[in-house]
């Protein structure tokens, strides 16, 4: 057996024990990416459309109508400084949204199995549902600042911050849809989470306002909002001022990615809700 | 070398439901092995432990000598699962569907594509590689999932009711198909509720019931052992009653056919020499059912029904 086991080229002979190796997770991990992506772009009115006119009505009305009202936040007028809470707001939603309604869609219409009966470890499907979900919340979040732009004069202060900051951002809430997809077993329980716990904190998280406009015990109580550090965080990296510290910021985030990205890889391993 | 190895194969599910109370079962490399039993006989809950897509309450199973469960992406690489429901998505093309599933194996893309073409057009489905899958028709969806599941040249393919809901034409170019690729090294395991299926293509045959093996041979032996066969003839005359024949139970179906059981040890010429004698010429012959499935009925047959 173990001499059969080496050297035994990678699905080529018909017949042959075939043996998975490190290209078999690459090429494994590259397919699901550009499987993912393919669907994001073909059905694009729902993936890239439905952001791109709710932006722009925040921007009309809360930016520019109501905005005017307001004066200036944090040193900016309303408009520059909602920016990136709404950036941010789209990058959430649609990197959780994506990998909750893809892994959601193939367990129930089974073809989840396909993956599940390969070679491929969960890590590597994982990676690639994320990778997936990373790309849709940063294209959405590009076309959200594409808009922003007919409304606003922005300009990025810190780049490297801002780019790191979306796209552990994306990661988080990527992890966060899978976990959210593996427990699922029903279309109603996709919506739950999103509807009950992400859009409040979102909401509550400084995208429209700064905290420093709370009273103190509010202040105290949102920095418990994980939501409020990758916001904040962005916003520093687009405009340079935050409610936070970077360095508390990327913390939190970090412990995010390590705590839900081994929830998910636990799960996915036990193969809870995929494996009777 | 034995391309399948199951071993006191035990699976108690969540809500009670005891599927497989100790299975044990081996299959040849390069055999074509039918597995059969009555709905809700375990042989879903087997292939899905073979398949890892369902965790075994005890047990082992091993696909070339290795273990599904300690070492499941290398068992995996060698396996191809065809199974009983559709199970790719409806809103992809075919051509997808089957070079993404090469992608999970490891398979290049462009080496990927040439395999593709020569399945799909193996399978007639070539012609419809760019369509949207929900659109094809019951036949074409199940060639489709063949066609997935040998992308990687499987050594091992197993088939949950490939032929299901599949008219006579298509299901006899699919046995074309899987008799090909039996031919050429795969080991095949097959499980139908067509038993003519089983009979006209497998070498050997496990029968499942209430999660036990009740029976494991080959398909040639299994059939010695059926001890009457019942036969339908057609005649040219109107009968009165079903011909009289010691030795041999007959009835009537209607004035120009008739039912005859015919016990092993008996020949039929008895039968038409009786017929012969009375005038009375046979138009057609056949058997009342497949013969398998008539041992198949006494062997997984309830006591009390």
């Amino acid at each position: 057996m173990s001499d059969a086991l080496t050297g035994v080229d990678t699905a080529s002979t018909p017949g042959a024990l075939v043996k998975p190796t490190a290209h078999t997770a690459w090429v494994g991990y590259a397919t699901i990416v550009r499987k993912e992506v393919t669907r994001i772009v073909r059905i694009w009115v729902q993936t890239l459309v439905p952001p791109a006119i709710t932006m722009t009505l925040y921007f009309v009305i809360f930016g520019n109508l109501i905005g005017k009202r307001i004066g200036t936040m944090d040193g900016f007028n309303y408009m520059d400084f909602i920016v990136p809470g709404l950036i941010m707001m789209s990058v959430i939603t649609n990197s959780y949204g994506n990998t909750v309604s893809s892994f959601f869609g193939a367990k129930f219409g089974k073809h989840v199995e396909e993956m599940l009966i390969s070679p491929l470890p969960v890590v590597v499907i994982l990676a690639g549902y994320v990778t997936g979900a990373v790309f849709r919340g940063v294209l959405v979040g590009l076309v959200v600042l594409g808009v922003s732009l007919f409304f606003t004069d922005l300009q990025v202060a810190h780049p490297l911050v801002t780019i790191s900051v979306v796209l552990i951002t994306a990661v988080i809430f990527a992890l966060a849809g899978m976990v959210n997809a593996i427990f699922a077993n029903k279309f109603d329980d996709i919506s739950i989470i999103p509807t009950f716990v992400l859009t409040p904190l979102t909401y509550l998280g400084g995208v429209f306002y700064s905290i420093s406009l709370l009273p103190e015990f509010w202040q105290k109580v949102s920095l418990a909002n994980p939501i409020l550090y990758m916001v904040n965080a962005f916003r520093y990296g687009i405009l340079g001022v935050s409610d936070v510290s970077l360095t508390v910021a990327y913390s939190v985030s970090a412990i995010f990615v390590l705590v839900l990205g081994s929830v998910c890889l636990v799960l996915l391993k036990r193969g809870v809700g995929l494996r009777s | 070398m034995l391309a399948l190895n199951v071993k006191n194969l035990e699976k108690t599910y969540e809500n009670g439901t005891r599927a497989l109370d100790g299975v044990s079962l081996t299959v040849e490399e390069g055999d074509f092995f039918a597995l059969l039993g009555p709905n809700g006989a375990g042989k879903s809950t087997l292939i899905g432990i073979i398949s890892s897509l369902v965790n075994p309450t005890a047990g082992d199973a091993e696909v070339f000598g290795i273990s599904v469960e300690r070492q499941r992406a290398l068992a995996m690489c060698q396996l191809g699962l065809v199974p009983q429901e559709m199970n790719f998505n409806w809103f992809e093309r075919p051509l997808d569907i089957v070079v993404n599933q090469a992608g999970y194996y490891g398979i290049p893309r462009a080496k990927a594509y040439d395999r593709a073409e020569e399945l799909l057009g193996k399978l007639q489905l070539w012609e419809k590689r760019s369509v949207i899958s929900r659109t094809l028709s019951g036949g074409m969806k199940r060639r489709l999932m063949i066609a997935r599941a040998m992308i990687h040249q499987p050594r091992l393919l197993i088939l949950d009711e490939p032929t299901a809901g599949v008219d006579i034409e298509i299901r006899r170019a699919m046995w074309e198909f899987i008799r090909e690729i039996n031919e050429q090294g795969t080991t095949v395991i097959l499980t139908t509720h067509y038993l003519e299926e089983a009979e006209e293509l497998c070498r050997n045959i496990a029968i499942i019931d209430h999660g036990e093996i009740v029976e494991n041979t080959s398909v040639r032996e299994l059939l010695t052992r059926l001890d009457i066969e019942t036969f339908v003839m057609d005649v040219d005359k109107e009968l009165d009653g079903p011909p009289q024949i010691e030795g041999y139970a007959s009835r009537l179906r209607d004035p120009n056919s008739f039912e005859i059981e015919v016990p092993k040890n008996r020949a039929l010429n008895r039968v038409f020499e009786h017929l012969d004698k009375q005038g009375v010429r046979v138009l057609s012959m056949r058997n009342k059912t497949n013969r398998l499935e008539e041992l198949f009925m006494r062997l997984v047959e309830k006591p009390n029904e």
